[in-house]
């Protein structure tokens, strides 16, 4: 029963990719069909677990024995493991995807190949819920690279635009980097504990020494830099938005890239055992969430925007997860709030994009909530969510992030708060910029709202960026919830809990005031004359040209000099053999004179030098 | 019986046969000078089974004078195509086949 979890959507995006254009005219509604179905099974299986006992809700099936090398004493099993941390995953992947596939019929409707697109987006979803279910590390790697491929398949979906090619292949290198982190953390594991299996890893880290628990943590961190975006492996993620808006809502903002941190708050007995590798998880959710948030505040294209507020809440949940016991469970909190209000606001920029003839630049944007009052709503109340105004989803979920950061260190909590009042300065100036401010659209623009198709999801999502906060953090429910599989420490930090949300709130409140004074009037075109922190942050903060100094130009410097080598020494010696036996023959044939009389000398010459060797023999 | 004049006969005649392959350009006379080749290595087979009283140098010489037959016929064959085709029986001319 929760192999068809899976099943169904990979059944459905396997007969759409391989009965091609037969599948056209029904295509996207086998794909919704399929991921409803998956996401009912999901809520079934968590109805079931909620009716178990607390020790008995993680359950491990065994679908068939997949690997094994006896000789090696390697043995993997194609077993899936639904507990209380991969249902919530489930569940947020199959609600979520389920309504962006609903919402893609109207924003796809105008492609030339929806059917394709709805086969990648099953595709996605089969292999992400691989992913969350898998029991093993080699099995979860499976899911990693199938949600890889699909969002290299998703980005460059609109192929013909040079620009959408280029963002996929970014994608999928800047992807492979972290890959090869997590297949060495898997060899290691395989070598050093004998095993790739969460259970007996767990199990074998609390023996092993330190050196194990530090290199398993460092790799798997480097895994989950590349997938979900962090510094230092960060630059795909803005180029990524390239692809179309669905794409982006539901893979580059709520699922995918939070791949990382279920990868780590699953492997907490790794991270729990080395301090040192906490600390670099902490280290580069600081670095990524106040870059992140400093990318946002500069870009001028709603969706680089986004995404920079991506990289920034991931580095949130990414810090959390370094935190230890008292933030695996506030990481995931986070994930899943953010999940929902994320998606609702790329949702959101997607309708308004659609309304204004695929136009990003924010610059043209205003005056939208006369034409567009679903939009500006739903849009309005993800804002409030993730700048965390109560009693929104994303006030719960950060503002226990941030206690959580202040009993770690003051460092960590400086940061968080910060990046609190950076998270209100950048959405206050989307919004402000978007909606709220003067029209300025081009000329041959006539906004209008989007259809039901698409206002419907936005409105179920921005329900539950409303409540799911509360909901879910009434009573520590969520706390309670996953301690069984993550643990959990009540966080003491040094003030009280009312301080820290006053604190909290009026560091959002300057960030809003300070974006509202700012954009009280906004250009038609960028300013050009800015500091140089805004020209960074309009190049990334150089994320490229980091990139190009570090990776690319040694890796093209090495090319090059393999290339000479190849040239000079490999060819050389290879060419000179060759030369050396054609001159060596040039000079052999001449003896070729054609001359019967010549060669007649010859044989007598050469009979006579017989016959006088013969002689001597003798003597 | 003393066989050196014999072989010294046939030492001579082979000399000037084989001087005659090598310094005349007429096809013929070169031919010919084969055959004398040919012809002394017989008189020094036949010279050797008289010296031993056997019949094998006899029976070589047989053979040789077989070889030589047949070998004057292809041979001649391929002087007369060679001369209606050039009009010369000159070795030097027909020298195409070279580097």
């Amino acid at each position: 029963m929760i192999a068809a979890i899976i099943a169904l959507p990979a059944l459905s995006a396997a007969i759409l990719l391989s009965l091609g254009n037969r599948t056209n005219k029904f295509g996207p509604w086998l794909a919704i069909g399929a991921s409803t179905g998956s996401f009912l099974i999901g809520f079934w299986q968590f109805l079931q677990m909620l009716s178990r006992p607390e020790e008995e809700r993680a359950v491990v099936t065994t679908v068939y024995e997949w690997l094994a090398v006896p000789a090696a004493g390697f043995k993997v099993n194609f077993a899936l493991q639904l507990d209380q941390l991969s249902i919530s995953f489930v569940l947020l992947i199959t609600f979520v995807g389920t309504l962006i596939h609903i919402y893609s019929l109207g924003y796809m409707s105008h492609d030339e190949n929806p059917r394709r697109f709805f086969a990648y987006l099953n595709l996605f979803v089969a292999a992400m819920l691989l992913l969350v279910l898998a029991d093993n590390y080699l099995l979860l790697y499976v899911g990693w690279e199938g949600v890889g491929l699909a969002s290299y398949l998703l980005i460059g979906f609109w192929q013909h635009k040079p620009s959408a090619a280029v963002a996929a292949k970014k994608a999928f290198v800047a992807n492979r980097v972290g890959d090869f982190g997590l297949s060495l953390a898997i060899m290691t594991m395989f070598i050093v504990l004998g095993s790739v299996s969460f259970s007996d890893v767990n199990e074998g880290i609390k023996g092993a020494p330190a050196w194990v628990s530090l290199t398993l943590g460092l790799l798997l961190l480097l895994a989950a830099c590349g997938k979900s975006a962090q510094f230092p492996l960060q630059s795909w993620l803005l180029d990524a938005m390239e692809g179309p808006t669905p794409v982006s809502a539901l893979i580059h903002a709520a699922t995918m890239v939070t791949a990382g941190v279920y990868l780590i708050v699953r492997s907490a007995s790794i991270f729990n055992a080395s301090e040192i590798a906490q600390t670099a998880v902490v280290v580069v959710g600081t670095i990524s969430l106040l870059m992140g948030a400093v990318i946002a505040a500069a870009k001028d294209d709603i969706k680089k925007s986004l995404a920079g507020s991506t990289m920034s809440q991931i580095g949130y949940m990414i810090l959390a997860a370094g935190l230890g016991p008292i933030g695996y469970v506030f990481a995931i909190l986070h994930l899943i709030t953010h999940g929902f209000f994320k998606a609702v606001m790329f949702l959101g920029a997607g309708s308004v994009m659609h309304a204004t003839n695929d136009n990003v630049d924010m610059r043209r944007y205003g005056g939208l909530p006369k034409v567009m009052i679903f939009t500006t709503i739903t849009f309005f109340i993800g804002y409030l969510a993730i700048i965390g105004i109560p009693p929104f989803a994303g006030f719960y979920s950060k503002d226990h992030i941030i206690e959580a950061a202040l009993s770690h260190s003051w460092w960590a909590g400086a940061a968080v708060l910060f990046g609190a009042g950076l998270t209100a300065f950048y959405m206050t100036r989307i919004v402000v910029m978007t909606f709220v401010s003067k029209p300025r659209w081009e000329d041959d623009v006539h906004p209008h709202e989007s259809p039901l198709s698409m206002t419907l999801p936005m409105i179920v999502l921005a329900i539950g960026a409303t409540s799911i906060g509360i909901i879910l953090t009434q009573n520590h429910i969520f706390e309670h919830w996953l301690e069984p599989v993550t643990g959990f420490v009540e966080p003491e930090p040094p003030f009280s809990i009312q301080t820290i949300t006053i604190i909290t709130l009026s560091v959002v409140a300057i960030g809003v005031l300070a974006a509202i004074w700012q954009y009280r009037k906004v250009a038609k075109v960028a300013p050009k004359n800015v500091s140089f922190v805004v020209t960074a942050a309009r190049k990334d903060l150089y994320g490229d040209v980091m990139n190009e100094a570090l990776l690319m130009r040694p890796g093209q410097a090495t090319t090059k000099f393999l290339n000479i080598f190849d040239k000079s020494v490999v060819d050389g010696f290879v060419n000179g053999l060759g030369a050396l036996t054609t001159g060596i023959s040039a000079r052999l044939r001449r003896s070729e004179t054609g001359y019967v009389r010549s060669y007649a000398m010859s044989i007598v010459v050469g009979t006579a030098i017989l016959v006088i060797a013969l002689l001597i023999v003798r003597l | 019986m003393n066989p050196n004049a014999y072989l010294v006969l046939s030492g001579i005649i082979f000399s000037i046969g084989a001087l005659g392959v090598l310094l005349r350009r007429n096809a013929i006379v070169a031919f010919m000078s084969v055959e004398l080749m040919l012809n002394a290595a017989n008189l020094a087979f036949v010279t050797g089974a008289r010296v031993w009283g056997k019949l094998d140098g006899q029976a070589a010489a047989f053979f040789v004078m077989v070889v030589a037959a047949a070998e004057v016929v292809i041979g001649l064959a391929i002087i007369i195509t060679i001369f209606r085709t050039r009009n010369s029986a000159s070795v030097d001319e027909a020298s195409l086949l070279r580097w």
